[in-house]
């Protein structure tokens, strides 16, 4: 047994002949907040699809609080505990705060077999939810259209957390909001994470991930880089390693040899 | 003389909180879909008040007349507002509307069935149209446009050809002396509340035959099962969970799918319901002129649709609202039975209906722009 909430071993994904994942492995205690960090292409949204139980690893296992299990389908992750917030947050922009907050999973009142959708209980969850994380929602009923792209984020990682996320696997939460909307985000996240949620950010900014990430795994053509506390590693070797750092030393040679020959 | 400017102080800031609170309640009835054909209702009924007002177009017989011509238009259109919440079309309404015709016509007269099993029949292939042409669009992801045109095609040809096929012709007559006693139809046919106009007769209040009997005789089946439809669908959207599913799967399939909402089952059963639409307001019809025509319902899909534009259903799905439809269909039966009251040429009627359509649309998108936009 580990106090290790939960735990990818070696995960391994293959499509045909093309490797997309290759042993990867990533291990989060409850309070954690690891950085996935990768390049265009570097197998990210593999990865993501893993976790969220949409492909079935082809080798590795991965380890619930202690228990080894297999993910069928998204459900299964759900069920778990495993909660996906992908980069479209699965909003509809025409619906009300409320009707989105509940999408799927509406509380209902009334006798068997009419049963409504009891919207003023809806209402108050979404409203008291939003303002637990300093969205003051005036109008519950308010389309989510209206809100800010900070705003949405935070509504759908906080859609996930209500419906019982032990972990929450967000895609690239920061990457189409502005610095003020992206800090907004990642206080949330962080407040999240100390109230004993693990989160894996992934994301391909490291400025973002640095600040707030407990530790670092980089992923480079499907290939683990390693995973690294923060105390071990800074903010630029972090920076050179994702962005294929030896690749750009080797070009800067080559480059001077061929100057020199001139 | 301090004290004095104070209390105006209060009272201006008192005024101006009320006023305050007066246009966010505006501003809440303005983001409601149904507001725009509320409010072209309410201008259609104060022109032909002016316009017709003494002509007997408000008269009880005028105004069931225009009433039931909306409602008929109603039925179809609520459940293609719904359809079109969930984000897709259904072409096919008019056909079905002739094909649920002769389902009913041909086994009462040729086969001999009763005319309660030819109901329920022809109610079973709707809900089997319906669920092909569901889980056409939902297997296949092509657009329900061109699905439910080619079903337009093929329902209409297949009406045509199988009525000529067993009766030679393209008409079913004489089904309504198998409307008495059948357990099923009155339904469909009957006249309700008639005591009420037998009363108002009676009491001189409204036109009279030279019988004696009055002239509106009751509240036609079509009204009943307009208001009875406008009533259910907008509860269910609004109050149900499967309402929350239907703007889901319009709004965004693929958000709906990943949190869990089953976006197939619900739009295969919004197609049933516009099958199914179309088989009662075809029931209605073909008990009420005793036959069956196949070439009744043509270009209905197109008015529904109209209507439920009209009504605020946004062509992208995801929005709008079934009384919105009702109020659209009402618009249109009001104006379609009104302009015989007028001076107006009927010629001018499409023009209208077109013009009304791209008033909507632009108003729509208005609303949709100022429902989306952000901070």
């Amino acid at each position: 047994m580990s106090d290790y909430l939960v735990q990818f071993n070696n995960i391994s994904k293959f499509f045909g002949k093309v490797i997309a994942l290759k042993d990867v492995t990533m291990k989060l205690k409850k309070g954690e907040i690891m950085c996935l960090l990768g390049d265009n292409g570097a197998g990210k949204s593999t990865l993501i699809k893993t976790l969220a139980g949409v492909h079935r690893p082809d080798e590795g296992e991965i380890i619930v609080e202690g228990k080894k299990t297999i993910f069928d389908s998204p459900k299964d992750a759900l069920d778990m505990g495993i909660a996906t917030v992908y980069q479209d947050l699965a909003l509809v922009s025409l619906m009300s705060v409320t009707r989105n907050f509940f999408m799927g999973r509406e509380p209902m009142k009334g006798p068997p077999f009419f049963k409504t959708f009891d919207i003023e209980k809806a209402n108050k969850i979404a409203a008291e939810r939003m303002g637990q994380i300093g969205i003051d929602v005036r109008d519950p009923s308010q389309a989510v259209g209206t809100m800010s792209g900070g705003e949405r984020q935070c509504l759908a990682i906080s859609r996930a957390i209500y419906f019982g996320a032990k972990v929450l696997v967000l895609d690239e939460p920061t990457s189409a909001l502005g610095v003020h909307q992206a800090s907004v985000v990642l206080k949330y996240i962080v407040k999240a994470a100390s109230q004993g949620l693990a989160v894996i950010l992934i994301t391909h900014n490291v400025h973002h991930a640095y600040p707030v990430g407990n530790s670092f795994t980089v992923l480079n053509r499907g290939k683990s880089l390693g995973t690294y506390e923060k105390k071990n590693i800074s903010r630029e070797k972090l920076l050179s390693m994702m962005a294929g750092g030896e690749e750009l030393n080797k070009l800067e040679v080559e480059l001077q040899e061929i100057n020199r020959k001139n | 003389m301090s004290t004095k400017s104070k209390s105006i102080e209060t009272k201006t800031d008192f005024n101006q909180d009320e006023r305050l609170k007066k246009v966010s309640k505006l501003r809440i009835l303005l983001n409601r879909p149904e507001l725009g054909a509320l409010g072209g209702a309410i201008l259609v009924f104060i022109f032909f008040g002016i316009v017709a007002g003494d002509t007997g177009m408000f008269s009880a017989y005028g105004v069931l007349n225009f009433l039931d011509v909306s409602a008929n238009l109603g039925i179809i259109a609520i459940a293609a507002a719904m359809l079109m919440i969930g984000g897709e079309f259904d072409l096919s309404i008019g056909s079905m509307i002739g094909f649920a015709g002769i389902c009913i016509a041909i086994p009462a007269i040729y086969w001999g069935w009763p005319l309660w099993m030819s109901i329920i029949f022809a109610f079973s292939m709707a809900v089997l149209v319906g669920y092909f042409n569901g889980i056409l669009v939902v297997r296949t992801g092509l657009p329900s446009f061109i699905v439910t045109l080619a079903m337009l095609f093929i329902l209409r040809g297949a009406t045509l050809a199988i009525t000529r096929l067993i009766t030679g012709r393209t008409q079913v007559p004489g089904l309504r002396v198998l409307i008495e006693d059948d357990p099923l139809a009155w339904i469909f046919a009957t006249d309700t509340f008639k005591w009420v106009f037998t009363w108002l007769g009676s009491m001189n209040l409204i036109a009279l035959r030279t019988d004696g009997t009055p002239l509106a005789t009751g509240i036609p089946p079509s009204v009943i099962w307009f208001i009875a439809l406008a009533i259910i669908t907008t509860w269910i959207l609004m109050k149900t969970r499967y309402g929350n599913w239907i703007f889901a799967s319009g709004g965004d399939k693929n958000g709906a799918n990943n949190v869990g909402v089953p976006v197939g089952r619900v739009k295969i059963s919004l197609f049933i319901g516009t099958a199914v639409a179309a088989t009662i307001f075809a029931t209605i019809q073909v008990l009420d002129a005793g036959s069956a025509d196949t070439m009744r319902g043509t270009l209905k899909e197109l008015e529904a649709i109209a209507a439920a534009v009209v009504g605020g259903c946004l062509l992208t799905g995801g929005y709008g609202s079934a009384i919105g439809a009702a109020f659209g269909a009402l618009i249109f039966g009001t104006v379609s039975m009104g302009i015989f009251y007028t001076d107006v040429d009927t010629d001018w009627f499409k023009v209208f209906l077109g013009a009304m359509m791209l008033i909507a649309v632009i108003f729509n998108n208005y609303i949709r722009r100022k429902v989306t936009e952000s901070k």
